[in-house]
This record gives C-alpha cells, structure tokens and sequence, in this order.
C-alpha cells in the first residue's frame, strides 16, 4: 500500500483521538453538554472504511459519530462547533454531538435511536440502485443495534433488492453496559448476515490495514451489483458509554488501568469522566489500534520518529483551532431555529 | 369537468399524475403493486410504472417506512402506504424520529419530500385493533404536517400538492371514504393545502370537523336546518396546521362551537381545536364549546355496539340543540 495512504490513515487516527480527549475536557470544563459518546479505541473502523470509500458514497452514521466526520472531511471545527452547540457547528447548533450532518459529503447524519441507520441506509441505496449509479451507501451500526427489528427488516429487504449497502458493524462487545453474550444468542455478529444470505466478514478491526482492505473488496463487490455485504469489525471502547456512563459493568482486567490512573481531583469535578490511559498503560494492555499502525509504518520506513513527532504537533494544533473556531463562533438564535425548521418550505402557501 | 368517481380513483389518479410528471416519484407499500393496493388506490401503476416505482415491500412497516425516509434524502420522492394507521404504529420511529427530524436537526440542509398514506378510523366490523384513528398522537409532532381529505376532490389535491411539498406529509385518508362517492373536476386549481373549507354555510352555529365526520355532520346539518338551527360546518381538511383564520371568523358570526371528530373525546384533535379556538376567541362565544367524540373504549367487534362508539347523526343533532339551548 502506498506510504501517502498510511499516512493520511495514521494521521486521521490521530487526530481522531486526539480531538475525542479534546471533546471529553470540553465536556468537563462545561463546554459540551447532552449525551456525548467518544470514539477512542475504534478508530481503525472509520479510518479504515472511509478511508476506502469513495466522495460520491454515502455515509450513516450513529450517535458516535465524530471521527467518521472527521474523517469524512468536515472541518474539525465544524464539528466541535456542533458539539459546543454554535451556529458555526456542521448542522448549526440544532443536532448536536449526536446528529452532525453534511450534504455535500455525503454524510446522511449520526442517528441517536438505535437501530436508525439500517433503513435510512437501505433507502438511500435504492435510490441510488433505481438510478443505477456506482455508489454505495456505508451503513455504521453497533453490536447492540443488531437486536433491533431494523437490522433484520431492512438486511431483507437490502437483500431481496440487491441494494448497494456496506453494513458495517463496530463490535466493541457492549451495548452501554450490556456484554454481547448477554445480549444477543449469537456473539459472533457477521453470522446473522447468513439469514439474509448476505455475504459477510469477521475482520480485526483494531488493524486499520485489515479493516481497509476488507472494504475495499466489499465495495468493489457491492459496486459490481451484487448486493449489500456485511463488515464485523472487533473493536474496544476505552472509554464509557458515554460521559454519562461509569463503567463499572466491565470486568476487574479491562477496568484496571482506569483505577490505577484514577485522578480523584477530576472525579470530584465530574463524576462521571473515566480518565484515558497514557500510551505506556495502552502498550501494557495491548491490542491499542494506533500504536499497531505505528508500527506497522515504522517497519515499511514511511515514517520517521520525527515526522511522527511533526504529525502529533499539527494534530494537536488542528484540535486548537477547532476548540477556538467553536468558541468564537456565534450562538445560533430562534431564527436560526426557524429557518431550520422551515428549510424546506420553499416558498409553499400552507393555509 | 366534474366527474362522479370514487376516492379511490381520485386517490389514484393523483398517484398516476404525479408518478408521471416526475421520475423521482415512487410508491412503496404491502401489496401496492402486483395486487393494486388493498384499497385499490394503487391499481395499475405497478403495470405503467415497473417495480422500482412501485414497490411491494415486505410486512416490515418499521423499514420501509425508513427507507422511504432514506430515499428521500438520496433526492427521491417516495409514497409511502401503511396499510391503515394501526400498522404506522411499528413506523412512528421513521415518520416522529426521522421524516419530522432531519431537516431540523441538521440545521435546514436535507429536504424531506416523503408522503406517508394511510387510512384510519372505524370501518365495519374490524375490531379494536383495526379501528383507530390516532391523528392526535402525530398532531403533536412539530415538523409534519397532516392533511386529512373528506372528498375525492381533495384526495386529488391534497395528495398531489403533499407529493410535490418538500416537506413531510402525512395523508390520513379513511377506510370508509375509500367507497364514497363525489365530484371530481381535474382541472379545478387547488387551494392551499391546509386551507379549512366551508362545505355548508350557516348563521347560528360553528361546526368544525373533517374527514369522514364531514358527511355525517352535513346529514346531521340538514336536519337541524329543518328543526330552525342554521349551523356551518367547516372541514378542516388538515389538523396540522389548522386553519384557525377561518373558524374565528365563522365564531364571530355564529358565537357557538360544536366539534365533531370520530377518536376518542380524552386528549383528542378536538381538543386542540376547542382550546386553539378559546385562546383565539373566548369573549365571542356564548355557551362553552362542545365537542361530539368516540366513547373511551377501544372499538368493539360487535356491529351495534361498535356503531355506537361513534358520534352518529342523532348524537350531532342533539349536541347542536343542547349548544343552542333547545
């Protein structure tokens, strides 16, 4: 693979987690407020699929959405400026953390009801079959949402149409607190797709390569008009649930380095933010998606230590800048509202 | 010209117009295709248009009411058709969740030109799972609207004007109107969508209602008349929004108010109107506004009984003499 796309792929994940830490002080310090669910530990699913999409794809996404617009290519400021609530925000203060939006690239939206994306996705995929267009429609779900009427419904129909959906599910085992053999007969989440004789893939979806190239033959299939493939990528979240969530469901070995490195100072300030481990914690445990890349470009030597070092610094630079764009960018008002209620009124005579 | 035709056809005419005139337009539904609908309102399309502009869809109301969200905001224009508005239940996730949703939550940039049809209300004998009507649970959703069509020439304008809206519109039509008859004239021009309409102009009393009730309360007006009591009876034609210019203006003739709608009395559209109304103009009215609704039971199986759960023309007529003090 060539040294220009690890990169781009090394510095979104970075970016990815750098900008979720960012989010998760914000929220702290007050600036972010609602349900606000971080990314850290899954991003080789987003970096690795949209990585492989192309401009004219589509992308519906979940309530943890923001490194898949990130990496979709919404301004990072846009996007912690919906998450500040302003009106400079991807979908002008009035969706939030959960619901970012952007027309232009294609991204259908974040989707806080679970089980939401399937048939949103499934729709705008027969859309694009009936016009016969060479677009797929990238469907991210977890492995809760596989639970849902939605999932089984709309995988039917996807299939009895042949529509061009990528269903990708980010496997990070909870549903909130819930473990997947507690909550689904079936934990190995890609053999449900045989229902539907959907063809699907278990893929290690803390290998941002694996995860890639798996989507790229996936698409390649659906773009040949074979009809939708499921993606199950294994993933962890670092963090909670959400900032709302303690975490103290997960097993003593997964929670460990969160009590050792338990800072009772933040905990008095916010209860409910679970600390994020240093790398020397991650490399411990293991299994870390971003230290796994790293090293995977320092053997094929397209990336130096340096470069690396230069690669954090205008990552962390970027994430400034978006703190400070949400920050200065104005309140959105009840006009604002109004226009976004009305956006589609076009003029029309009602009464 | 006017023609006598059924609602249905009015209904199917509307389809075939549109489907016609723009290629994004499609119709997803159980059994709208191959079978012609179940109320007949989509005979012969599948056949014109082809499978992809008419879709028979799995029993899945939940998705593929979804998916005609999903279409919409890939540039389509899609009917959806709930087979009655007991089945939109398993479907108010795509219609409350997503259709009056996503325009607002992404700051105005997707449009959400999406129908969803379906027939409610008590038909003959379909028991209470089958006879509900359930308009004020979706009335209280900011970003729908709903049209409710009492006549054929509304079923053609209203559904045509809800098809070329880029907002979402859901078309609350009636089992019992599906076999009605009345007017039809094509080349009539359409007044706005949610326009209320006088269908019988009277002096002394206000009676607002729409959909099926229409045409009871126009028996119902009739008889009054003969009885010395002119009522005016206003037809909605739409329950969000409401048309509330032109019920003030008739208060202000007739200084009574008598509603009359088929759901049940507790928390229903009525309900709305009456204090939509009282707000707007209290002073102007001489007695308290009343209200003619469904007994709060789920609808019977049993003919006579079921027959009496709702406001028939006997119990309008004897609502208007009590508002008038006879």
């Amino acid at each position: 693979m060539e040294a220009d796309r690890l990169k781009t792929m090394l510095r979104d994940m970075l970016l990815a987690r750098a900008f979720e830490e960012r989010a998760a002080q914000e929220y702290a310090e007050g600036n972010i407020a609602g349900f606000l669910h971080l990314y850290p530990g899954e991003e080789a699913v987003a970096v690795g699929v949209l990585r492989a999409a192309e401009p004219s794809d589509y992308v519906i996404s979940t309530y943890r959405e923001h490194v898949h617009a990130l990496v979709r290519g919404i301004p990072p400021g846009e996007v912690m400026a919906e998450l500040f609530g302003k009106r400079g925000g991807c979908s002008k203060g009035m969706g939030g953390s959960m619901h970012l939006f952007d027309r232009e690239r294609r991204f259908m939206g974040g989707y806080a009801i679970v089980g939401e994306t399937f048939p949103v996705a499934t729709g705008i995929a027969y859309a694009i079959a009936m016009r016969d267009l060479p677009e797929v429609a990238i469907c991210f779900f977890g492995d809760g949402a596989v639970n849902q009427g939605t999932f089984h419904e709309s995988l039917n129909m996807a299939a009895l149409w042949k529509l061009p959906v990528l269903f990708v599910c980010e496997n990070n085992r909870y549903q909130i607190g819930t473990e997947i053999h507690r909550h689904s007969a079936v934990t190995e989440v890609y053999k449900r797709a045989c229902a539907y004789q959907i063809p699907s893939k278990k893929v290690d979806g803390m290998d941002v390569l694996e995860v890639h190239a798996a989507t790229l033959e996936a698409l390649e299939q659906i773009r040949g008009g074979n009809g939708p493939q499921l993606l199950e990528c294994e993933t962890y979240r670092f963090r909670g649930h959400s900032m709302a969530d303690p975490g103290s469901y997960r097993p003593q070995v997964e929670v460990k380095w969160f009590e050792t490195n338990e800072d009772p100072l933040k905990i008095a300030i916010a209860e409910t933010v679970t600390p994020y481990p240093d790398e020397e914690q991650i490399a411990a445990v293991g299994g870390d998606n971003i230290q796994r890349l790293r090293g995977h470009l320092h053997q094929e030597e397209v990336l130096t230590p340096d470069e690396l070092e230069t690669m954090r610094k205008a990552v962390a630079e970027e994430v400034e800048a978006a703190v400070r764009f949400a920050k200065e960018s104005p309140e959105p008002d009840w006009e604002d509202a109004r226009n976004a209620l009305e956006c589609n009124r076009q003029g029309e005579v009602l009464i | 010209m006017a023609e006598e035709i059924f609602y249905w056809q009015a209904l199917n005419r509307a389809l075939d117009a549109e489907l016609a005139a723009d290629e994004s337009v499609i119709v997803l539904g159980e059994d709208v295709g191959l079978y012609g609908g179940s109320y007949r309102v989509t005979e012969g399309l599948y056949a014109k248009y082809g499978e992809w502009r008419v879709r028979d869809t799995p029993i899945s109301e939940g998705s593929f009411t979804g998916i005609g969200v999903g279409a919409a905001l890939a540039g389509l224009r899609p009917v959806v058709e709930i087979m009655t508005i007991n089945f939109a239940l398993l479907a108010f996730d795509a219609i409350v969740n997503m259709a009056a949703k996503i325009p607002f939550m992404s700051g105005g940039q997707f449009p959400m030109p999406l129908v969803v049809r379906m027939p409610g209300g008590v038909a003959k004998q379909l028991a209470a799972q089958h006879s509900q009507r359930l308009e004020q649970m979706l009335m209280n959703v900011p970003g729908l609207r709903i049209a409710v069509p009492a006549t054929p020439q509304d079923a053609w304008w209203q559904l045509r004007q809800a098809i070329r809206s880029d907002e979402p519109v859901v078309l609350l039509e009636h089992e019992l109107l599906y076999f009605s008859k009345g007017p039809l004239d094509m080349a009539l021009e359409a007044p706005p969508m949610h326009r209320a309409q006088i269908r019988r102009a009277g002096k002394q009393l206000t009676l607002v209602t729409w959909s099926r009730m229409v045409e009871i309360s126009l028996r119902a007006a009739e008889k009054l008349a003969g009885k010395g009591i002119d009522v005016e009876v206003i037809d909605l034609r739409s329950l969000r929004p409401i048309d509330w210019e032109r019920c003030v203006a008739s208060l202000k003739k007739t200084h009574r108010l008598l509603i009359v709608e088929e759901d049940s009395h507790f928390a229903g559209a009525g309900a709305e109107v009456a204090a939509g109304l009282a707000e707007r103009c209290l002073y102007e009215l001489d007695a308290p506004p009343q209200r003619v609704a469904a007994r709060e039971t789920p609808i019977p199986y049993n003919a006579t009984l079921e027959a009496e759960s709702i406001p028939r023309v006997g119990d309008v007529i004897r609502a208007a003499e009590r508002l008038c003090g006879v």
